[in-house]
C-alpha cells in the first residue's frame, strides 16, 4: 500500500534521462523518466548492467548524463552538481569510508565538511553512534569493524547532514543476512521518520519488503513501475507451483497446463514452475498430472508470486542469470 | 533522529569554503595523529644526506666539493636538501594519498561527496600538502645546518622575502606536480613513480650542485645537461631555495618565479583534468 500521508510531491525527477558510454556507445540508461516522492522508498530493481548503479550515479552527480535532465531536492544536479550535494547522502557499493580517522572521527568530520558546526558536529556524531550501536566503536580504528558494522556507519554517515534523499546503492550486498535485516530495519526506521530513500538492488527480496515502489529496469529501460503488491498482481498469478521430478520435464510441462487454473509454465534446471490464477485443489491435481505422465514428484513447492515472477514475465529471464 | 541539520543550500560558494575548512581540517587531524611518524619521514632523508656528504665524507678525506672546500658544497647542499623536502612532501601528501584513495580504499569517492566543485577536493590535497611542505622545510632547515664535520659549514644567509614568497610557490608547483603523477599512474603501479620520476629528478634537479657549474658538460659545444635540466621544475626549486637560503649564485629570479607559476598552471590544468577524468563519468 501506498502511504497515503505521503504526499505527491516529487523528490526525484528525471526527464529522459540517458547515459551513452564510451565511443562503442554502450547505452547504459535510456531515457529514463522518472518520479519518486518525498517520504518514499523507492527502489530500481534489475539484473546487474541494467543500468541502477548509472542512473544512482547520474542523480548523485558521479556520472554526466549524455542528455536528459534529473532534478533532485528541486536542483538541476547537471547544471549544479555541487549545490545538489548539499541535499543528498550517498552509500556507495564499497567501504569509503577514511581509514585514517577514527569511527567518531569519520562522523564529525563529514558533519564539519557539511557545513555544520564543531559543537553541533560532536553532538549529531555522538547520537548517530547510538542510533546505529556503534558507541562501544567510536575510538576505533575503521578496520576494526565487520562488513556490517562498516556499512552502518556509511549510513548513518550519508544522513549526517540531514539529506533529502538519501542514496544505497546496492546496500547490503555481500552482507550476511543478518547484517542484512539490520540494515533493513535501519532503513525503515529512517523512513519511518520520514526519511526519502532510494536503493538500487538485484535482490528483489529486498525491493519486495523494503521498498513502497519499485521501477523494475533492464537494459537501460524501466519496464515496469509500482508498489510490489500491484506489479505482482499485474501478472494475474495468485500461485505458483513448482514441481521437481525426474522425467522428461518438457512433457511434464505440458502436462500441467491441463491443470485447472493454469496460466504458463516454465522449464528450469530440474523443476517445472505452474503459474496459476485461481485454482481449486491445487496440489492434488498437480500431483495427479504429474503421476500420470508416469513420473515421482521428488519435491513440491507452493509460493505467492513475487517479483521474480513479475521480472521473469516481463523479460523472459531470470533476475539473477 | 538527528534531525537539527543544515541549513539547506546555501550557496555553494558558502558552502565549498566550509567543506575546505573541513578537509584541511582533516588532513591537520591526520598529521597530528602519526607526528612522529611525519617528522621521521621528513628527516630521515635530509639527515642521512647531510650526514654521509657533510660529515662522512670530510671526515674520510673523501671531497665532493670539486677544488672549492666542503663547505662550498655544504652551503648548496643545504639548499638541495630543502628543496627536495619540499618535492618529496608534494608527492608523499598528494600523490601517494590520491593512488591510495582512488586504488584500495576507494575514500575518494566519498570526498567527491561533499557540496562543493569537486576540482576542490584535488586542489585541498595540493594546499595541505603545500602546507606540510613548508613546515617540512622548517624543520629540514636546521638539520642540513647542523649535522656536518667540523669546518664543513654551510653559509645560510636567509633572505626573507625571497623565502616566503618562494616557500608556498614552489609547494604548490610540488604539489601539483604530485596531483599529476598521482591521478596519472594507475594506483597498483604507483610504486614505479619513484623509479622513473622521483629519482631522475632528484639527480637531475640540481639538488648537489649549481645550475651554472654544469657548463663543463657538452658535446661540440653544446651544453647539452645544462639545457636539458631546465625542463627540470625541481631545478627551479632547488635554485630558488639556493637565493632564499644562501649567497651563492643561482638562476635568475626573474627567471625561477615565472617558470614556477608556469610549471603550477600546466600541473594544476593536467592535474584536475585527470582528477575529473578518473572521478567522474
Amino acid at each position: 500500500m501506498i502511504d497515503t500521508a505521503r504526499s505527491t510531491d516529487p523528490v526525484i525527477v528525471t526527464r529522459d534521462l540517458t547515459k551513452v558510454y564510451g565511443d562503442a556507445g554502450f547505452t547504459a540508461v535510456d531515457h529514463l523518466n522518472l518520479e519518486v516522492q518525498r517520504g518514499e522508498i523507492f527502489g530500481l530493481l534489475g539484473p546487474n548492467g541494467a543500468g541502477k548503479t548509472t542512473t544512482a550515479g547520474m542523480l548523485t552527480t558521479r556520472v554526466i548524463p549524455t542528455s536528459g535532465s534529473a532534478i533532485v531536492a528541486g536542483v538541476d544536479v547537471v547544471k549544479y552538481p555541487a549545490r545538489a550535494k548539499q541535499s543528498i547522502g550517498v552509500v556507495s557499493q564499497v567501504n569509503t569510508l577514511d581509514r585514517a580517522l577514527t569511527v567518531y572521527e569519520n562522523l564529525y568530520f563529514h558533519g564539519r565538511l557539511f557545513g555544520i558546526g564543531a559543537t553541533e558536529s560532536r553532538a549529531i556524531a555522538t547520537s548517530l553512534l547510538e542510533q546505529f550501536q556503534l558507541s562501544r566503536w567510536a575510538k576505533a580504528s575503521v578496520y576494526a569493524l565487520s562488513g556490517g558494522m562498516a556499512q552502518r556507519l556509511m549510513v548513518a554517515r550519508a544522513i549526517f547532514h540531514n539529506p533529502e534523499v538519501l542514496f544505497l546503492d546496492e546496500p547490503t550486498a555481500g552482507l550476511d543476512p543478518q547484517s542484512r535485516i539490520a540494515l533493513w530495519e535501519i532503513m525503515e526506521e529512517l523512513n519511518a521518520k520520514g526519511q526519502t530513500i532510494l536503493l538500487t538492488t538485484h535482490y528483489m527480496e529486498e525491493a519486495d519488503q523494503l521498498c513502497d515502489r519499485v521501477a523494475i529496469m533492464d537494459h537501460g529501460t524501466l519496464l515496469a513501475l509500482d508498489t510490489p503488491e500491484n506489479l505482482k498482481s499485474s501478472t494475474g498469478i495468485d500461485t505458483i507451483v513448482t514441481v521437481k521430478a525426474n522425467g522428461d520435464l518438457q512433457e511434464l510441462a505440458q502436462a500441467l497446463m491441463g491443470v485447472a487454473g493454469a496460466t504458463s509454465t516454465r522449464v528450469t534446471d530440474k523443476a517445472v514452475e505452474l503459474q496459476v490464477s485461481g485454482g481449486e485443489r491445487l496440489l492434488a491435481r498437480v500431483i495427479e498430472a504429474t503421476e500420470q505422465q508416469g513420473l515421482h514428484v521428488q519435491d513440491i513447492n507452493v509460493a505467492e508470486p513475487s517479483l521474480e515472477t513479475v521480472f521473469i514475465r516481463l523479460t523472459g529471464k531470470e533476475l539473477r542469470d | 533522529m538527528t534531525s537539527t541539520a543544515t541549513p539547506t543550500h546555501r550557496s555553494t560558494w558558502q558552502a565549498s569554503r566550509t567543506a575546505l575548512w573541513a578537509l584541511l581540517l582533516r588532513d591537520v587531524t591526520v598529521v597530528r595523529k602519526d607526528f612522529k611518524t611525519f617528522i621521521l619521514r621528513t628527516l630521515i632523508q635530509p639527515f642521512l644526506l647531510c650526514f654521509v656528504f657533510l660529515y662522512v665524507f670530510p671526515k674520510i678525506g673523501q671531497s665532493v666539493g670539486g677544488s672549492k672546500a666542503e663547505s662550498g658544497f655544504a652551503t648548496v647542499l643545504v639548499a638541495g636538501v630543502v628543496g627536495i623536502t619540499i618535492m618529496f612532501q608534494g608527492l608523499q601528501s598528494v600523490a601517494l594519498q590520491m593512488a591510495q584513495e582512488f586504488g584500495f580504499t576507494r575514500e575518494i569517492e566519498d570526498r567527491v561527496q561533499a557540496p562543493c566543485p569537486i576540482w576542490l577536493v584535488a586542489l585541498e590535497k595540493i594546499i595541505s600538502g603545500t602546507v606540510q611542505g613548508m613546515f617540512s622545510a622548517a624543520i629540514v632547515l636546521p638539520i642540513a645546518a647542523l649535522v656536518h664535520a667540523r669546518g664543513v659549514e654551510a653559509a645560510i644567509h636567509i633572505h626573507w622575502l625571497i623565502l616566503l614568497t618562494l616557500l608556498p610557490l614552489a609547494g604548490l608547483a610540488m604539489g601539483a606536480l604530485g596531483l599529476v603523477i598521482g591521478t596519472s599512474f594507475e594506483p597498483r603501479n604507483i610504486g614505479l613513480m619513484f623509479g622513473f620520476i622521483v629519482l631522475p629528478i632528484t639527480f637531475l634537479g640540481g639538488t648537489y650542485y649549481q645550475w651554472d657549474r654544469l657548463a663543463p658538460v657538452q658535446v661540440g659545444g653544446w651544453h647539452w645537461l645544462q639545457t636539458v635540466v631546465l625542463l627540470n621544475p625541481l631545478l627551479y626549486v632547488n635554485e630558488g631555495m639556493r637565493a632564499a637560503f644562501t649567497n651563492v649564485p643561482h638562476i635568475h629570479l626573474y627567471v625561477i618565479y615565472p617558470v614556477l607559476v608556469a610549471f603550477l598552471g600546466v600541473f594544476l590544468a593536467l592535474g584536475l583534468r585527470n582528477f575529473s577524468k578518473r572521478v567522474l563519468s
